[in-house]
């Protein structure tokens, strides 16, 4: 008997020692990014939340690049939070959307219609980015099986080392320092870029081979709606200001008949220009993909009058519990701000 | 027995054929000295050895490979 | 199916509880099922011509058999009334027969080999010669086929000398054929050893599992660890070898070395574990080759299956054939010396050519195989000469000096042959081999020379580690077998080793996603 309890106990620390040792080491060759491709950050950082959102906005860089939720909350009281991240693709915003639904339930929900372009799993980097932060359950299940490219294996998103163990001999200063703690990177899920790079030529678009988008994302849109009406949410459709990539008269038109087949708002701000404000000379980091905090906060003030128009919400200014949380937000967002206008102003 | 122990001793003066018991696995006979060997053992003895007999265990030692050709020369 | 998939980690996993579980009689059923689901992976194709060599195999072997006991029967039957030469003549009849018989399986089963190795090529001298364009790609070597028929040849052959009776049950013949753990790179099995173990039944032990993972986990680690992560390096020299010529040829050969003994063995390692794990002992196929004071030493080590297969069905039959002996006979005019020698030469060439043929099928390994005779024959005619040089300095053949050179003198020679199953022709390996000592490049190597084989400092270190590691291990096992003497240490010994064999694959290892963890170099045979 006695024996047979030590044994055991062997064997328990034996399990431990090795899991923790795994764990160990997982932790520290999985990237933090932190100062390199810090959109990976982006799905995790949603899980320090501590309030609900009013307004959730999901998509690829055209959230978190020209949104900004600290802009929304100072201008118009709309709580928010955007569920971006890099190529995030229709399959992939519908479970981010499924798995936030699960601990809140927002007004608004707004997906930004470029990703629907690719009808296909893109990118393994791209996928490991969106969902390697994202918190076990069916949806993390649901997304990582839509989202696979060939040659992926499911098991390494469980244990993510099987995946990242070849980093072993690129470990930076980073790895060790962020290996228990991480900063925030981003505002609410918004990456705040103060650089400058106007655009100095108007895109010749590539002739369409395929007119339509691509019939698997409108199912995803379509089940995304479905999610929304079941809960009870307003599906706003938003196609983000930009240049490039270039958004097909064709495309807009398939948006246009599925925002008006399911009764939805589909804002194509490529139309209102001139009343949002945007100048592609200031208002953009790299030649018109993406806007700058400028033009971001133009789009949110636009946007959130536009939706405040059209939507019941609480102003959240008026909110103590709101106040006390947003008060932090707004100094950390007002503080990286300057600095970063700081640093381009340097240059 | 003399005679076969004469034509090993032939081969390798220098091993003591009459106690070594792993000849092929300690690579003493190698498969050169085993044709060999046969040859000179079927001229000797007037047998003909076959190929089904030619395996490790035949080559083992010197009295393991006399019992095979003494074996040869019977019937049944 | 490769040995680096989930699947098979999967099979392996979902057989060794199902296997003991079920009833004892059942327990072969399971392993032929494990078999078809793992041939299941390879294709129908290749899974319904491993059934046909293994049926018709089993036919052969039967119809031989029951010629062996008719003779047996007939002889009894007239013990006195048959003289002997009546008897004689009835035997030599009887051999005739069974011989016949042989020979056809062996035709038809090594033709089916030869059609699936060498089909594609030769279809094309065809077409080149006739100007016709019949399509030769489908006709692929199927997973294993090398192994499998070797073994199941060998099987038919040693019923055919009578060594054991011929298999009454077809399921156990193709049992023995389609095993999967070695089906994947061997070793050539004998039915009658393994088959004694293979279809036994087995109870569970726990001694068996725990060598059989330990086993499994160290084939893993030498293959994952060393071999894929130094094949980067092989493979970039062996692309440009115009550019890494010289020291480079060198630095390749030792690369190579390294990279296909901890690929071979680990291989082997994890089929010899597999089995373990089932109670099923399969044949070593190695014994510390890289240790051989000579080449002959060395195959005899080295892929052990193979050569005693060669040795045993082709070396001695060939070299004691009647055409040979009257080849022998009549060389007499010429010399004892010369006929002595006209067997052993002749059989020695024809093996190493097939045993070439065996490994490739391009000229290079046919060359490699003739180099390989050539050299065990140099050396053998050398031996009077190393006899008398070590009787004038008997000390020195003892000394640790003295063995360490010829351990390296024979690493390097045969890493010099194994040039020809590096580079593409002939005349590039043989142009690669001179540089070696035509071009002067050494500082090269570490004037980025190195670093610029696709694998980093880092990669460099973890491999040098690894190859001490697989040194150690050898040296060890120079005092005997290591597993009995892992079963005897504390628990938590064993566990903390286990554990950092696991981990050290996990993160060390070069496998999964962006990195095709190489196939097994054995596998194309």
């Amino acid at each position: 008997m006695k024996h047979s309890v030590r044994t055991i106990g062997i064997w328990a620390l034996a399990a431990v020692l090795f899991c923790m040792s795994f764990g160990f080491v997982q932790r520290l060759v999985v990237p933090k990014y932190q100062s390199k491709s810090i959109e990976g950050s982006l799905t995790e950082e949603y899980y320090r939340e501590t309030l609900g959102h009013d307004v959730l906005f999901v998509g690829d860089c055209e959230v978190f690049s020209n949104i900004s939720p600290a802009e929304l909350y100072r201008a118009c009281g709309i709580a928010s939070f955007i569920r971006g991240s890099a190529q995030q693709l229709v399959w992939q915003s519908y479970y981010l959307l499924e798995d936030a639904l699960k601990t809140e339930h927002p007004s608004v929900v707004v997906f930004n219609v470029l990703a629907l372009k690719y009808g296909s799993p893109q990118s393994e980097a791209y996928n490991r980015m969106t969902l390697d932060g994202m918190r076990w359950g069916s949806a993390k299940i649901g997304a990582i099986a839509a989202s696979m490219t060939e040659g992926e294996d499911p098991v390494s998103y469980a244990l993510p080392l099987l995946r990242f163990h070849a980093r072993w001999s690129e470990l930076e200063a980073e790895d060790f320092r962020c290996l228990f703690q991480k900063q925030s990177v981003s505002h609410n899920g918004y990456l705040l870029r103060a650089d400058v790079r106007p655009v100095t030529r108007t895109p010749t678009p590539a002739p369409l081979t395929d007119p339509h988008l691509p019939e698997t994302s409108m199912e995803w849109l379509s089940k995304m709606a479905s999610l929304c009406k079941a809960n009870g949410i307003e599906l706003v459709l938003l196609k983000s200001p930009s240049i490039e990539p270039y958004w097909y008269d064709e495309w807009d038109a398939d948006v246009q008949a599925f925002a008006k087949e399911h009764g939805l708002w589909y804002v194509n701000t490529l139309t209102q220009n001139d009343a949002i404000g945007i100048d592609y000379t200031t208002d953009t980091c790299d030649m018109g993909q993406h806007l700058n905090v400028y033009g971001a906060e133009k789009l949110s003030r636009w946007f959130g009058e536009e939706l405040k128009a059209r939507v019941q919400l609480p102003d959240r200014r008026e909110d103590e519990a709101y106040q006390r949380v947003w008060q932090e937000k707004l100094e950390r967002y007002d503080t990286e701000k300057a600095a970063a206008i700081a640093a381009q102003e340097g240059l | 027995m003399e005679t076969l122990l004469e034509i090993l001793s032939e081969l390798h003066p220098d091993v003591d054929f009459t106690k070594e018991e792993r000849l092929v696995e300690r690579g003493i006979l190698g498969s050169f000295d085993i044709v060999m060997l046969v040859t000179r053992i079927e001229e000797a003895f007037d047998v003909v050895i076959p190929a089904r007999l030619i395996t490790p265990e035949t080559f083992r030692s010197a009295d393991a490979l006399y019992a095979v050709i003494e074996s040869l020369g019977e019937d049944d | 199916m490769l040995f680096t998939s989930w699947s098979f980690a999967l099979l392996v996993a979902a057989l060794v509880p199902v296997y003991y579980l079920v009833p004892k009689r059942l327990q072969k059923s399971v392993l032929l099922f494990a078999n078809a689901v793992f041939y299941a992976f390879a294709g129908w194709g290749a899974f319904l011509l491993l059934l046909f060599t293994a049926l018709s195999a089993y036919g052969f072997a039967r119809g031989i058999g029951r010629l062996w006991d008719g003779q047996k029967e007939t002889l009894t039957l007239h013990k006195t009334d048959w003289e002997k030469p009546e008897k004689k003549a009835y035997r030599e009849r009887m051999e005739h027969k069974r011989r016949t018989l042989l020979v056809l399986c062996l035709v038809l089963h090594f033709g089916i080999l030869f059609g699936m190795k060498y089909g594609a090529g030769i279809l094309g001298i065809v077409n080149g010669w006739f100007g016709t364009a019949w399509d030769g790609s489908k006709l692929l070597l199927t997973m294993g086929a090398s192994f499998y028929t070797f073994s199941i040849m060998g099987y038919v052959i040693d019923v055919e000398r009578g060594k054991y009776p011929a298999e009454r049950n077809p399921l156990n013949v193709l049992l023995f054929g389609s095993f999967f753990p070695i089906l994947v790179q061997g070793p050539i099995s004998r039915f009658d050893t393994l088959g004694e173990t293979l279809f036994a039944p087995h109870a569970f032990s726990r001694e068996n599992l725990e060598a059989g993972l330990f086993r499994i986990a160290w084939g893993y680690w030498k293959k994952l660890i060393v071999a894929d992560r130094l094949l980067v390096a092989v493979k970039q020299l062996i692309r440009y070898p115009e550019t890494y010529n010289g020291a480079f040829v060198l630095l390749g050969m030792l690369l190579y070395a390294a990279t296909l003994y901890a690929d071979f063995t680990g291989g082997i390692d994890i089929t010899i574990g597999v089995g373990r794990l089932l109670g099923i002992r399969i044949d070593e196929n190695f014994d510390r080759p890289y240790f051989s004071k000579n080449i002959a030493e060395y195959w005899r080590r080295w892929h052990m299956t193979l050569g005693a297969w060669f040795k045993e069905y082709l070396y001695y039959p060939v070299s004691v054939s009647k055409p040979l002996r009257r080849l022998t006979k009549a060389a007499r005019r010429l010399g004892d010396g010369f006929a002595r020698r006209l067997p052993v030469y002749l059989a020695t060439f024809a093996v190493w050519a097939v045993t070439g043929m065996w490994h490739g099928n391009s000229w290079n390994f046919l060359v490699w195989g003739l180099c390989n005779g050539a050299i065990l024959l140099l050396s053998e005619e050398c031996s009077p000469l190393y006899a008398r040089f070590h009787r004038r300095f008997p000390k020195l053949g003892k000394t640790w000096g003295y063995r360490a050179f010829t351990v390296i003198r024979t690493v390097l020679l045969l890493s010099s042959l194994r040039l020809f199953d590096c580079y593409a022709t002939v005349p590039e390996t043989l142009r690669a081999f001179g540089s070696m000592f035509t071009v002067w490049n050494l500082p090269l190597l570490w004037r980025g020379g190195i670093q610029s084989l696709g694998l980093h400092f880092a990669d460099y270190a973890v491999s040098f580690c690894g190859v001490a590691a697989m040194f150690t291990v050898s040296m060890v096992q120079r005092k005997g077998r290591l597993l009995p003497r892992l079963h005897r240490w504390p628990l938590w010994k064993k566990l903390l080793l286990f554990g950092a064999l696991v981990l050290t694959i996990a993160v060390f290892g070069r496998y999964g996603f962006g990195y095709d963890a190489g196939q097994f170099i054995y596998n194309r045979f």
